[in-house]
C-alpha cells in the first residue's frame, strides 16, 4: 500500500521530465530535418560535443555553472511567490560590481580582490533586484514587467560604461581593461593537477564549486532556517502569512535580493573564471534560461543542479553542432532550450495520464 | 516655426512606432481579459515578423506575408492556449518558452532558407505595405494647422497603422457591446459562473487566444513589412514587453491602453530625435541613456499606479472544471 505514492513520486520527478526531454529533442530533430540536415547525425554531434571528450565535459560544466546560479536565483524568488525574470540584468550588474571590486582591490592583494569580487557581484546583483522588489512589495507593481525593464536598463547602462568610463584605454570594443595579473578563479585542470589527475584545459573553474555550495546554501536556507520557512509560507499564501505575523513586504524584498545576489554571482564564472575583463552583454540569455532550469529542477536545489548540467550540455553540444553542420548555427541550441522549457517547464504533466494508466496496468498485473 | 515642424515630425513617427505596440497591447488585453497572462507577445510578434518577411520575399506580396504572419502567431497562441487551458501549466513559463523558442527558431530558419546570416532578403516596395496618402492630403497641406496635421501627421502611413488604430474601437465594441465580449470578460473574472451558465470556459479562452494571435500577427507583420523591409534578428526588441506594460498602465481597457501606447511611442520617437542633439544646460545625452527612456518611463508609471487592483481576477489562474 505504501509503495504506490512513492512510485508515482519517482514517476513525476524523473520519468515525466525525461519523457518531456525526449519529446523536446524529437521536435528539435524535426526542425533539423526541416532545414535539410540529418537529425540522427545532429543528435550524435550534440552528445559528442557535450560529453565526448574531456574539454567538452569541461565546457558543459562551465556553462552548467552559469545555469546553476540563474536557476537558483529564479527558484529562490519563486519560493517566495514571485517571478524574477530580471536575472539577465542582475547578472550584468553583478559583473559590474565584480569588475569594480577587482580594479579597486587588485593592487592590494589578489586574495582580497577575489573575495571583494564575490561580495561585489552578490551585492550589485542584489541591489539591482532591490528596486523592483520594493516596487512589488510596497506598490504592487508587476515584478515580471519591472524586472524585464531593468534588464533593458542594465544592458544600456553597461553599454554606456563600456564605451565610456570603463572602456579599455585606446580600445574599440565595448569591454574593460583586463583584470590585473593573477586575479582569476583557479581552472579545473590546474586544481585537478594538484591531486595528480590530468584533465584537458577548459574554462571550467572553481566557480562550479561555489555554485554547488550556493545550491547547498539555498537548500539549507529554505529547509532549515526560520526565514526560509517564512519565505515559503509567503510564497504559498501571502494572506495567511500576514495573519501569522510575517511581514510580507520584508520577506518579499529580502527573498528577491537573495535572488538577485545569486544571479549576480554568475559573473564569477563568466568573467573572473574565463573572460578576465568585463564585456558587454556577457549574460547571453543565461538569466532567462534560469527560469527553465528552476522549473525543470522542480525548484529543488538538487534538481536545479541536474537541470543546469542538462542545459549546459545542450548549450555546449549545440555550439559544436553549429560547427559541424553547415546549415545549423548556434541559434539551434536556443531552439532546443525553448522546446525543453515548453515541454519540461510549462507542461510537466503532459504525459502523466498515459504513464499513470501504464503503471496502474502493471500494478494490477503484479497483484494477479 | 521650427518647433512646429519638429512637433509634426515627432507626432508622425509616434503614430508609426505605436502601430506594432498598439496591436500587441490589444492582443494582450484580449488574452488577459479572458484570464490568460500572455508574456509571449514578444515571441509571437517576432515569429509573425519572420513569417511575414519570408512569405513576402518569396511571393512578392505583402498580403501573403500578412497571412503567413497571422498564421504563425495564431499557431503559437494556440500552443500557449493548450498549455494554459488544457495542461493548466504555468503561463509565464509557457510565454517565456515561446519567446526563447522563436528567438532561436527565426534566425535558424532564416539562415537555412535565405543564407543571409539570420536575416531575410530586403523587401522591395511592391512586397511591403507602403505609405498611403489619404484623400485630399496634398491639396489640404497648405491649410494652416488642420491641413498640416491632416497631411503630415495623419496621412502617409501604411495600411497596417490605420488597421491598428481602427482596432481600438472594434475591440472596445466587441468587449463591451456584444454578448461574446461580455462572456469573454466574465471568463477572466469568474470562470466558475460562466461554466455554471452553461457556457464553455475552454472554448471562450481558445477564442480569445485566436483573437490575440491575429492581432499579434498583424503587429509582427507590421514590423517587417511596413515599418521595416525584411526580418532582422531580434527585431521585436522588447516591444512585446512594452506592450504588456502599456496594457497594464491602460488598466486592461482599450482606450486607456491606446493612450498608454501613444505615450510609449512618443517617448520612443523622442529618444530617436534626441540622439546627437545638444540640449541647453544638459548638453548631449549619451545614446545609451536615451535608449533607456521608454523602459525607465515604464518602471516609473508602474510604480505610480498600483496595477494589481484592476487586473482581471482569474487572470493567470488555470481553470479546473470539476472542483
Amino acid at each position: 500500500m505504501n509503495a504506490a505514492p512513492k512510485i508515482s513520486g519517482v514517476v513525476s520527478a524523473i520519468v515525466l521530465p525525461l519523457i518531456n526531454l525526449v519529446v523536446a529533442l524529437l521536435l528539435s530533430g524535426f526542425v533539423v530535418w526541416l532545414i535539410g540536415e540529418d537529425p540522427v547525425a545532429a543528435l550524435g554531434f550534440l552528445i559528442e560535443g557535450a560529453f565526448g571528450y574531456e574539454e567538452a565535459i569541461g565546457y558543459t560544466f562551465y556553462y552548467a555553472t552559469n545555469f546553476i546560479f540563474t536557476g537558483l536565483a529564479v527558484s529562490v524568488a519563486f519560493h517566495a511567490g514571485h517571478f524574477n525574470i530580471g536575472g539577465e540584468g542582475q547578472a550584468m550588474l553583478g559583473g559590474l560590481g565584480l569588475t569594480l571590486a577587482v580594479f579597486w582591490l587588485g593592487d592590494v592583494s589578489p586574495l582580497l580582490a577575489i573575495i571583494g569580487a564575490i561580495v561585489g557581484a552578490a551585492l550589485f546583483g542584489a541591489g539591482w533586484a532591490y528596486i523592483p522588489a520594493v516596487l512589488q512589495a510596497k506598490r504592487g507593481s508587476h515584478i515580471v514587467i519591472t524586472t524585464i525593464m531593468f534588464n533593458f536598463i542594465a544592458s544600456a547602462l553597461l553599454a554606456y560604461l563600456l564605451v565610456g568610463p570603463l572602456q579599455r584605454p585606446g580600445g574599440q570594443m565595448p569591454e574593460s581593461s583586463d583584470y590585473p595579473d593573477g586575479i582569476a578563479l583557479t581552472k579545473a585542470d590546474e586544481l585537478l593537477e594538484l591531486v595528480g589527475i590530468s584533465f584537458e584545459q577548459s574554462p571550467l573553474n572553481v566557480s562550479f564549486l561555489i555554485a554547488l555550495f550556493a545550491a547547498f546554501a539555498v537548500w539549507f536556507l529554505l529547509r532549515r532556517t526560520r526565514f526560509g520557512y517564512e519565505m515559503r509560507v509567503v510564497g504559498q499564501n501571502a494572506e495567511a502569512a500576514k495573519y501569522a505575523g510575517i511581514s510580507v513586504p520584508k520577506v518579499t524584498v529580502i527573498a528577491l535580493m537573495l535572488s538577485g545576489a545569486l544571479a549576480g554571482m554568475m559573473g564569477l564564472n563568466e568573467l573572473l573564471g574565463e573572460q578576465l575583463r568585463l564585456i558587454g552583454n556577457f549574460t547571453l540569455g543565461y538569466g532567462f534560461v534560469g527560469i527553465a532550469v528552476a522549473f525543470m529542477g522542480r525548484n529543488h536545489p538538487f534538481g536545479i543542479v541536474l537541470a543546469a548540467i542538462l542545459f549546459g550540455a545542450i548549450y555546449q553540444g549545440g555550439a559544436e553542432l553549429g560547427f559541424e553542420m553547415s546549415k545549423i548555427t548556434r541559434d539551434m541550441s536556443v531552439v532546443i532550450q525553448g522546446l525543453v522549457i515548453l515541454f519540461a517547464g510549462a507542461m510537466p504533466h503532459l504525459f502523466k495520464r498515459p504513464i499513470d494508466a501504464l503503471s496502474a496496468r502493471f500494478k494490477t498485473r503484479g497483484n494477479v | 516655426m521650427e518647433f512646429l515642424t519638429d512637433l509634426v515630425l515627432l507626432s508622425n513617427s509616434t503614430l508609426r512606432v505605436a502601430t506594432p505596440l498598439l496591436l500587441a497591447a490589444l492582443a494582450g488585453l484580449c488574452s488577459e481579459r479572458a484570464g490568460i497572462v500572455d508574456i509571449g507577445l514578444e515571441g509571437k510578434m517576432l515569429a509573425a515578423a519572420f513569417a511575414a518577411a519570408s512569405a513576402a520575399a518569396v511571393t512578392g506580396s505583402p498580403w501573403a506575408g500578412l497571412l503567413a504572419g497571422i498564421m504563425a502567431s495564431v499557431l503559437l497562441a494556440l500552443i500557449h492556449g493548450y498549455v494554459s487551458i488544457n495542461q493548466r501549466g504555468n503561463q509565464i513559463v509557457s510565454g517565456m518558452a515561446i519567446n526563447i523558442l522563436v528567438a532561436g527558431l527565426a534566425p535558424t530558419l532564416a539562415n537555412a532558407w535565405f543564407s543571409r546570416g539570420g536575416q531575410t532578403p530586403l523587401l522591395g516596395n511592391e512586397a511591403r505595405f507602403t505609405e498611403i496618402t489619404l484623400p485630399l492630403a496634398d491639396t489640404l497641406s497648405s491649410v494652416p494647422v488642420i491641413g498640416d496635421v491632416y497631411s503630415n501627421v495623419l496621412s502617409g502611413h501604411s495600411m497596417l497603422t490605420y488597421v491598428a488604430f481602427a482596432s481600438v474601437p472594434v475591440v472596445a465594441w466587441v468587449l463591451y457591446k456584444t454578448r461574446f465580449g461580455l462572456r469573454l470578460r466574465a471568463v477572466g473574472e469568474n470562470p466558475e459562473a460562466v461554466e455554471t451558465a452553461g457556457i464553455s470556459v475552454v472554448l471562450l479562452r481558445y477564442q480569445a487566444m485566436i483573437i490575440a494571435g491575429i492581432l499579434c500577427g498583424i503587429a509582427g507583420s507590421s514590423l517587417s513589412t511596413a515599418l521595416g523591409a525584411g526580418f532582422i534578428r531580434d527585431m521585436s526588441a522588447g516591444k512585446g514587453y512594452l506592450a504588456l506594460a502599456a496594457m497594464i498602465f491602460g488598466r486592461w481597457k482599450p482606450v486607456p491602453t491606446l493612450l498608454a501606447c501613444l505615450l510609449f511611442a512618443f517617448v520612443d520617437a523622442l529618444q530617436g530625435r534626441l540622439q546627437g542633439v545638444e540640449l541647453p544646460l544638459i548638453g548631449e545625452i549619451p545614446v545609451q541613456f536615451t535608449i533607456m527612456l521608454p523602459y525607465i518611463l515604464t518602471v516609473v508609471i508602474l510604480a505610480g499606479f498600483a496595477g494589481k487592483m484592476d487586473a482581471p481576477k482569474a487572470s493567470g489562474i488555470p481553470y479546473e472544471k470539476n472542483r
